[in-house]
């Protein structure tokens, strides 16, 4: 094993070891052991992380296996590591974010008496989260897709005494297991048809399942590689929560808030749209599985944002609008712009954990009220928190320069320039989308650091979750939840600036993400780019800034200089709120089609299944045959030997006919 | 008739193992009863020299010496490893219980001794009569065990039809031997499959031995209908016994039924397959469905033996299909595979019994593990991954044995087979898993610390930790089998 080998393994195995110890002896460790030990863990795995980026910038790439775990016939099943662009860009986002996150935990968690095992968890997290982005076959990128699963499920029901955080942990899994349905499906179809679960050998074999055709449907062959791609996207749509199955996203902030930053805004919900990417070389080749992809990524895109302006409680905007932007990156896939899409992921993950951390910071300092209507005027007493705030929302909408700017209006011209059927609409959604981005972000930021203080009339009626009843003034949140907000308020601003031409017109992903000829997307998007600096000037000049511009306007108007006016629109347009209210009525939906079909089925199989078929023939019927089974071997069993000969002899009598007969 | 030193070098091990019982005999004479760890120790010391001496001397080749009667191959190697070690944790597990009933006599690892001696030269036999040497040496010595505590009646009655149907069972398989003796003209193994192979055989005459060799073999690995003795014997015999009849035994009847019928009767494949998987069919299902009958521990445990047994044969008989022997390696090695991680797992489970058991009380009835959980988490863990693994869940080492065989079975055409074994390994899961029930949701019926020294704790603890790990890496197990296999060739 080389030096660099050493490292690829050192990255997972750091945060596991982090996890191991606190998560099985963190009484013995204690509470800061428990936190130093995680910690440590996870900043080895970053910086190992570094080296491997600067390794792989030089331009080695490793493909190989680490330990080849079973073979069956042909198949086999492996621990292997693909390590390039794509896969350094996410370790370095990860190890980051979880970096960050880890600290902060430290601060926000404080009082929580399940403290290591947070700590266990959240390292337990990032391991997973790293084989899952350095796999090089598809089980282990299974693997580390359900491990984050188990993972965000333990984590969403963290507090699990309260019934609203089972039911939200429940709801994740149930609606995750229907997209890992599609998924494993998808691997299914990858190990039957190719005989085998590594990424190069199927890739190799693109071009034979482009041509092979099934027929799901009388009379309509598909291509298979499109059969693939879409049962792969149906995880990817279960795990980056992409519209119908983005219902248990918005739930899933029930769980403790830097859970909400690190597994559901920043890494966890974009293993989707990895995979994807990493998947590229597959979904080049069907058409119909990238117009499906854009189409559900800009209904994403567009009307989880609507959701985002009625929601009242901080986290649940900030989630929608996580929603929404993970539509973006769904959109930027469907168009063939991987690289965009990978490049707003990471621009994302920075300034959307930042959001959550600050949302988290506010929730401290509203002694754990999260009702935006009772907070306002908050920058006076959490400057940090406050100035943050406005750093990350800045980034959110796409100010220039700012590095969603570069990430979002990437992703708005890749589509203007796509010429897949869905394109027309999906642009139509991704540039409204701003103008809603704008609106519901400012709305947000302006209830809650501008405004009159509200807090001091609602302060007694705030749901408390630890229960340290002590309400007064807000404050601002100490050290260890400040000094992360600030680190990830740095890469927020300048990483885009930075990056932006290496990553989407350099050759950094060269080899990681395949683009077709048929979809000249990214080479024409390209021409048109002049330099980072160029590419902000001209923003002002472009239909996105000013769509930006009127929502924040908007929002000022609405919510600071004329409050009382969003009362009367609500009275107004009493249908529309309503909608919004219900989410568009998919969780009902679910519950009355689903949930009840589901039972109504379960009654069904039961009564007439299990009682009938179940207990009264197999169960019943096997105690009967076990018991006369038992009968006769105890009438056998006698303990005379002479029987035993007896049995013996039968034995060989029988042997002796049946073969001297047969010849 | 001239006589020649033989080549004693390949058969070093068998040889050192003879002198160091001797010496383990006169030692023991001469310390008494006060020194009776001297026995101990120099009986552990033998297995740690001989399993040197084994590993140094194994250098792929494949040597025959004795006048052709003693064979010794990676085969033999491999297993006599396998063997030694075996039969080394049958001592740590077993000695404190027998100490406690006044049965840890200089006899006791004498013959301990003996078998293993026995069954290795059983491993390495390659003529009819060294073969038979083996087997009479290890089961001689087995009796004598089974009736080493002489006052008991169970054990003396155990041991008593034990011995008869024993005898009985070398009976038929001595005139198999001399049947086909007379169908072939020579008792060297090699030479039977020579012969068998230019068809110089009477085929009538074969067909007839060849059925009293399968039933002789088939009464020492216990298969149905020739496993009466198994569920008495298991019970009747002191447990730290059970369990070396439990263990080391069933690798010298693998090894038994590969010189039989593999190295010797290898042409009669078609013929020997057939009546195996009658056999196996035969002791799957009642191993399977009698076990659940069971109230007592080791009972379970023998008809369980039956049933993995059975199981064993079902990759034993997968190696010809239709004359074509390309899927002969495979399906040994994983019978290999399945006996070395039966072995494995009863070792465990045995000294679980032997660990809960104290002077004066046998743990040997199912109640004796309510609650294990309340009284040490760990044991009922280290047990529950016994259990899981015997029932063949994964991912402990016995799903991947169970894995290997019903893979070497499909290979072989007879998906029926392999369905039902699966079915019925469903079916015996439930006693399995009845077990881990008793243990962690049933109050404790019996309060009394667990007592017992610290080598067997920290070897218990390895070996349910062994059973779980050994899963994570089947694949390097099964190419040991394979290259025992191969290299033997």
């Amino acid at each position: 094993m080389t030096e660099m080998q050493k490292l690829y393994l050192l990255v997972p195995l750091a945060p596991l070891a982090g996890a191991i110890i606190a998560g099985l002896f963190g009484k013995a460790i204690g509470r800061a052991g428990a936190h130093w030990v995680t910690i440590l863990g996870v900043a080895v795995s970053f910086v190992a992380s570094i080296f491997v980026y600067q390794d792989v910038a030089a331009g080695n790439v490793f493909n190989g296996t680490v330990y080849t775990w079973a073979t069956s016939g042909d198949l086999k099943f492996e621990v292997g590591f693909l390590i390039d662009s794509l896969t350094t860009t996410m370790m370095l986002v990860v190890t980051f974010v979880s970096l960050m996150v880890h600290i902060y935990t430290i601060g926000y968690m404080h009082d929580d008496p399940g403290y290591q095992r947070f700590f266990s968890y959240i390292s337990l997290f990032t391991f997973s989260m790293l084989m899952l982005v350095m796999s090089n076959n598809f089980l282990q990128l299974f693997f580390g897709w359900e491990a984050v699963g188990l993972v965000s499920y333990l984590l969403i029901g963290f507090w699990y005494t309260r019934p609203s955080a089972i039911f939200a942990n429940l709801k994740a899994f149930l609606v995750n297991r229907v997209g890992d349905f599609g998924f494993l499906l998808g691997i299914g179809l990858i190990a039957a048809y190719t005989g085998s679960l590594n990424y190069a050998d199927v890739f190799a074999q693109g071009q034979k399942l482009a041509s092979t055709h099934v027929e799901l449907f009388q009379g309509e062959p598909w291509t298979l590689v499109t059969v693939i791609c879409i049962c792969l996207f149906i995880g990817a749509m279960g795990k980056s929560a992409q519209v119908p199955l983005h219902v248990w996203l918005p739930d899933s902030m029930e769980g403790p808030t830097p859970i909400s930053a690190l597994i559901h805004a920043a890494t966890m919900v974009t293993a989707g749209i990895f995979m994807v990417s990493r998947m590229s070389p597959l979904f080049e080749l069907s058409d119909v599985a990238l117009s499906f992809v854009m189409v559900i990524g800009a209904i994403t895109a567009l009307f989880m944002g609507f959701l985002g302006i009625i929601q009242n409680d901080i986290k649940r905007v900030v989630a929608y609008s996580t929603l929404s932007q993970l539509g973006y990156m769904t959109v930027a896939l469907g168009a063939s712009a991987y690289s965009v899409a990978i490049f707003h992921l990471m621009t994302h993950a920075f300034f959307k954990a930042l959001l959550f951390l600050a949302a988290g910071s506010v929730i401290i300092g509203m002694h754990h009220d999260q009702d935006i209507r009772n907070m306002g005027g908050l920058r006076k007493y959490m400057p940090i928190t406050w100035i943050t705030s406005l750093v990350g929302s800045l980034a959110l909408i796409g100010t220039p320069f700012l590095s969603g700017f570069y990430s979002k209006d990437s992703i708005i011209e890749a589509v203007a320039l796509s010429h897949l059927p869905g394109a027309g609409f999906a642009h139509f959604a991704v540039l409204a989308g701003v103008f809603v981005t704008a609106f519901y972000s400012f709305r947000m930021y302006f209830l809650v650091f501008h405004g009159k203080e509200r807090f001091h009339v609602h302060a007694g009626h705030g749901h408390d979750a630890h229960g340290h009843g002590q309400h007064g003034t807000p404050h601002e949140s100490p050290r260890v939840v400040t000094v992360p907000l600030i680190l990830l308020a740095i890469p927020s601003v300048v990483i885009g600036y930075l990056t932006v031409q290496p990553m989407l017109f350099g050759d950094f992903f060269e080899g990681a993400i395949v683009v077709s000829e048929q979809h000249p997307v990214m080479a024409e998007l390209a021409h048109h780019f002049k330099g980072a600096l160029a590419m902000g000037l001209h923003a002002f000049v472009t239909a996105p800034f000013w769509l930006a511009l009127a929502g924040v306007a908007l929002a000022w108007f609405f919510y600071l200089k004329r409050p009382e006016l969003p009362q009367a629109i609500r009275a107004k347009f009493g249908l529309v709120y309503e909608i919004l209210e219900n989410k568009y009525y998919f969780d009902r939906i679910n519950e009355v089609v689903f949930a009840g079909g589901a039972r109504l089925v379960g009654r069904g199989l039961w009564k007439g299944g299990d009682q009938g078929l179940i207990d009264g023939i197999v169960v019943n019927g096997s105690a009967k045959v076990v018991y006369w089974v038992a009968q006769i071997t105890r009438l056998f069993q006698s303990g005379y030997i002479y029987q035993y000969a007896f049995s013996m002899i039968i034995g060989v009598f029988v042997l002796l006919t049946f073969w001297f007969n047969r010849g | 008739m001239n006589f020649t030193i033989p080549d004693l070098y390949p058969a070093s091990a068998e040889i050192f193992v003879l002198i160091m019982a001797c010496v383990v005999l006169l030692v023991d004479l001469v310390a008494g009863k006060s020194r009776r760890w001297m026995a101990y120790f120099l009986t552990q010391l033998t297995l740690i020299g001989a399993f040197a001496i084994t590993l140094f001397t194994m250098d792929g080749r494949t040597v025959l010496t004795f006048a052709n009667g003693f064979i010794d191959d990676t085969f033999s190697d491999i297993l006599k490893l396998v063997l030694y070690f075996s039969v080394a944790v049958v001592l740590i597990y077993g000695r404190s219980y027998m100490a406690e009933r006044r049965l840890e006599n200089g006899e006791f690892y004498l013959l301990v001794l003996f078998a293993t001696l026995g069954m290795m030269v059983l491993i390495s036999a390659s003529h009819f009569l060294t073969l038979y040497l083996g087997l009479e040496l290890m089961s001689l010595s087995l009796y004598a065990m089974v009736a080493i505590n002489r006052d008991s009646a169970v054990c003396t009655e155990a041991a008593m039809k034990y011995f008869v149907l024993g005898a009985l069972a070398s009976g038929l398989l001595l005139y198999g031997i001399s049947m086909i003796y007379g169908a072939t003209g020579t008792l060297e193994l090699p030479g039977v499959r020579q012969a068998l192979y230019f068809n110089s055989a009477n085929s009538k005459v074969l067909v007839f031995g060849l059925v009293f060799v399968v039933a002789g073999l088939a009464f020492k690995l216990g298969v149905v209908p020739f496993h009466m003795w198994i569920p008495d014997v298991y019970q009747g015999a002191p447990t730290a016994v059970t369990l070396f009849i439990g263990s080391a035994p069933k690798l010298a009847a693998f090894a038994m039924a590969i010189r039989l019928l593999v190295m010797g009767l290898f042409e009669l494949a078609e013929q020997w397959q057939t009546m195996l998987m009658l056999l196996a069919v035969l002791s799957i299902a009642l191993g399977n469905l009698a076990a659940i009958a069971q109230s007592n521990l080791k009972r379970m445990l023998a008809y369980s033996a039956i049933s993995h047994m059975g199981f064993m044969l079902l990759g034993v008989l997968s190696g010809v299909v239709a004359g074509d022997p390309r899927y002969a390696v495979p399906a040994y090695s994983s019978a290999m595979f399945y006996a070395v991680s039966y072995v494995l797992m009863s070792l465990g489970a045995f000294g679980m019994i032997l660990l809960l058991s104290r002077a004066g009380f046998e743990a040997e009835n199912l109640e004796d593990f309510k609650g294990l959980n309340k009284r040490s988490p760990w044991f009922a863990f280290v047990m529950m991954i016994l259990m899981f693994s015997m029932a063949g869940i994964p991912f402990f080492v016995g799903f991947f044995a169970k894995f290997a065989v019903l893979q070497a079975v499909v290979a072989a055409g007879h998906i029926w087979l392999a369905v039902f074994a699966v079915v019925l390994s469903l079916v015996g899961a439930f006693y399995y898993l009845r077990v881990v029930k008793l243990m962690y949701f049933d109050p404790p019926a019996d309060t009394t610390p667990i007592r017992a020294p610290f080598d067997m704790r920290l070897l218990l603890s390895a070996n349910g930790l062994a059973v779980a790990l050994l899963g994570a890496m089947p694949q390097a197990i099964l190419d040991y089998c394979a290259y025992a296999f191969i290299g033997g060739r």
